[in-house]
């Protein structure tokens, strides 16, 4: 990123000052970046110790055999090898895992953001309740993770699952679906068979509804930054509410859609929890956070746990450099 | 109609749908989990597809399996309640001693580096912590850190410090500064500005931060399973409950009360400081 930095008012005056003043001890600018450093190194100590070296170790790890039997021989300047990256590579499934996680990764991101684009549309007026509706919608982003989970579970359940026995009362479906067992789910549509993925669409559609609040927050909060006089000058020239928002909400809100869709696709892409506790990677959900855990406590096999998590930060930072590069030149922009 | 009219009528229409829906979708998992932890489980059995059971029916069974100690024949939540609270507590509290001095740094100091540590913080911020698993569970295991609730804590704290600096540090920056330099004409030290001056008037940023921080170390999973899982007693609700749906004699109404257990502070905390919460959160979004 380039952005010239201008230097503030404080720093040209030491700068003009400095060669012809008299030699003090401590500049004020010295002093202040001798206690800048001091507040920060808490932070810095505890950021470096458990999470920058670890990072690094991890990088190591993965290019060594180790089982945690074995640990203690782990070192610098231990004995380095590919076996874990080919391991990893060649063991079954893992370029489906890979697939999985891109498919999950971009349905939760896209379904998410849409939903919460919906909702701050929607609760954007003022109405009787609206701060309390609010709050509701928010409630699944803050409520802890194993409790919604459980609740889905139950709710989807083939044996006694509510949505189960409704479908089937109401709706007239002729069995049970297992909504988070089943890999394939076969669909006739006017005579045309067609497979759905049906654990993996549960598990999209629950990532959409946990994630969709965060994307309203944001959203709303743009919304209402928006000035008046913008929409009042469009409502002037007599533009309908759908040409308001293509022509004017839209352009103002996209730089934080934008944003929204990286920041979902980054949190996405490495999420353990959700699809871990609904299916435990089974049925077609088997991302590749979830093998990362099953190398790690399955088999203790710690090399290649960290070549499997190797290999999902790299197809991340590949994923991201592929969009800033060819189709975010607008967020670019707007953040230099 | 012209097409105005007519899409003023439709959106109009549409709006309250998409309000009505909203509220149902998020809400409805919620009234469930309850409304399940208070039906007696033959009753369930009897008839799965019902809501709702008269109050004469309620059972507070379920809770009292859930919170019972283990030893007594029930779940032992209290325990894991009581371990949950003091993970988030403290993590709470180290959190906030950490990040704001950094905030203050941050926002107000001109240091070398400065820029490069912002960019570290969103990095950590944005960092999987599937990656971070892998060697922190191999530290711990060697420092015998692992099934210690000090050791999660201390990655609870780097896991909350960037995002609770981010937060505190938008907040900070809108605080004059000219507040702080007729403070320093006084003689105040910087310690004493930022303990008199500052902190008091970022009460509400801190507080919505310390909430903030509380709910993540509550609703925390994934480390709690890895550093905590061989000793019962060291378990946080999240990990017990999660633990509960693997044995096979529990009953999900009994899952249901442990679920209610674990999400009835965060419900409670959270609407007691909605606006508190939202605004932090999304502070400093509308500038982007």
């Amino acid at each position: 990123m380039v952005t010239t930095h201008e230097p503030r008012p404080a720093e040209a005056q030491e700068r003009r000052r400095r060669p012809t003043g008299p030699r003090r001890p401590l500049t004020r600018k010295q002093r202040e970046n001798r206690a800048g450093l001091v507040y920060l190194s808490p932070t810095l100590i505890v950021v470096i110790v458990v999470v920058i070296l670890p990072i690094l170790w991890t990088v190591m790890l993965a290019f060594q055999r180790i089982r945690l039997i074995n640990v203690r021989r782990a070192g610098v300047f231990g004995q380095y090898t590919l076996a874990n990256l080919e391991l990893v590579v060649t063991s079954p499934g893992f370029w489906s895992s890979l697939w999985t996680t891109l498919v999950y990764t971009v349905g939760s991101t896209a379904l998410s953001v849409l939903f919460g684009l919906i909702a701050a549309l929607a609760l954007r007026g003022r109405f009787r309740g609206r701060t309390l509706v609010r709050a509701s919608v928010l409630l699944p982003y803050v409520a802890p993770v194993v409790a919604v989970t459980f609740v889905w579970e139950i709710l989807l359940s083939p044996q006694f699952g509510l949505a189960n026995n409704w479908g089937t009362r109401f709706l007239g479906w002729d069995q049970p679906i297992a909504f988070l067992s089943q890999r394939q789910y076969t669909f006739s549509l006017l005579g045309l068979d067609v497979d759905l993925p049906m654990a993996l669409l549960t598990v999209i559609a629950f990532e959409a509804w946990r994630y969709f609040p965060f994307a309203f927050l944001f959203l709303l909060a743009r919304l209402q930054a928006v000035p008046g006089e913008l929409e009042e000058a469009a409502l002037v020239d007599g533009a309908a509410p759908s040409q308001t928002f293509r022509r004017i909400l839209l352009p103002q809100l996209a730089p934080v859609i934008a944003l929204l869709c990286v920041l979902r696709f980054i949190m996405t892409f490495n999420k353990f929890d959700d699809v871990y506790l609904l299916t435990g990677g089974g049925a077609g959900t088997g991302v590749v956070s979830v093998r990362v855990y099953e190398f790690l406590t399955a088999r203790f096999d710690i090399g290649a746990a960290a070549a499997q998590a190797l290999v999902l930060a790299a197809g991340l930072v590949v994923v991201l450099v592929i969009y800033l590069r060819f189709f975010a030149p607008r967020i670019e922009g707007e953040e230099a | 109609m012209d097409r105005y009219t007519f899409e003023k009528r439709l959106f109009g229409v549409l709006r309250w749908m998409v309000i009505t829906v909203l509220v149902v979708v998020t809400l409805f998992p919620f009234c469930y989990m309850l409304l399940l932890s208070v039906r007696p489980i033959e009753e369930v059995l009897a008839n799965p597809g019902g809501i709702w059971a008269g109050p004469s029916e309620w059972t507070i069974e379920t809770y009292r399996e859930v919170l019972t100690p283990a030893d007594a024949g029930g779940q032992g939540f209290l325990r894991l309640l009581a371990n949950s609270a003091l993970v988030s507590a403290a993590a709470t509290v180290l959190t906030l001693l950490v990040s704001i001095p950094g905030s203050y740094a941050v926002s107000r100091l001109r240091f070398t580096g400065r820029r490069q540590v912002h960019f570290l913080f969103l990095a950590v911020y944005l960092f999987p912590s599937i990656l971070l698993a892998i060697p922190l569970f191999v530290l711990f295991t060697r420092l015998g850190l692992r099934g210690s609730l000090a050791g999660l804590t201390i990655v609870y704290i780097a896991q909350t410090v960037p995002v609770s600096i981010y937060m505190l540090r938008n907040y900070l920056s809108t605080i004059p500064e000219s507040l702080e330099e007729a403070a320093a004409v006084d003689g105040y030290t910087r310690l004493q500005i930022i303990r008199k001056v500052v902190l008091p008037l970022a009460a509400p940023a801190v507080m919505a931060n310390a909430l903030y921080v509380f709910m993540i170390a509550w609703n925390e999973f994934l480390f709690a399973l890895l550093f905590l899982v061989e000793d019962r007693a060291d378990w946080t609700v999240s990990l017990g409950l999660a633990q509960l749906s693997g044995g096979i004699e529990v009953s999900k109404t009994v899952l249901m009360a442990g679920s209610v257990v674990l999400t009835l502070p965060i419900v409670i905390i959270f609407f007691a400081a909605e606006r508190l919460l939202t605004e932090g959160l999304t502070a400093g979004a509308d500038k982007g």
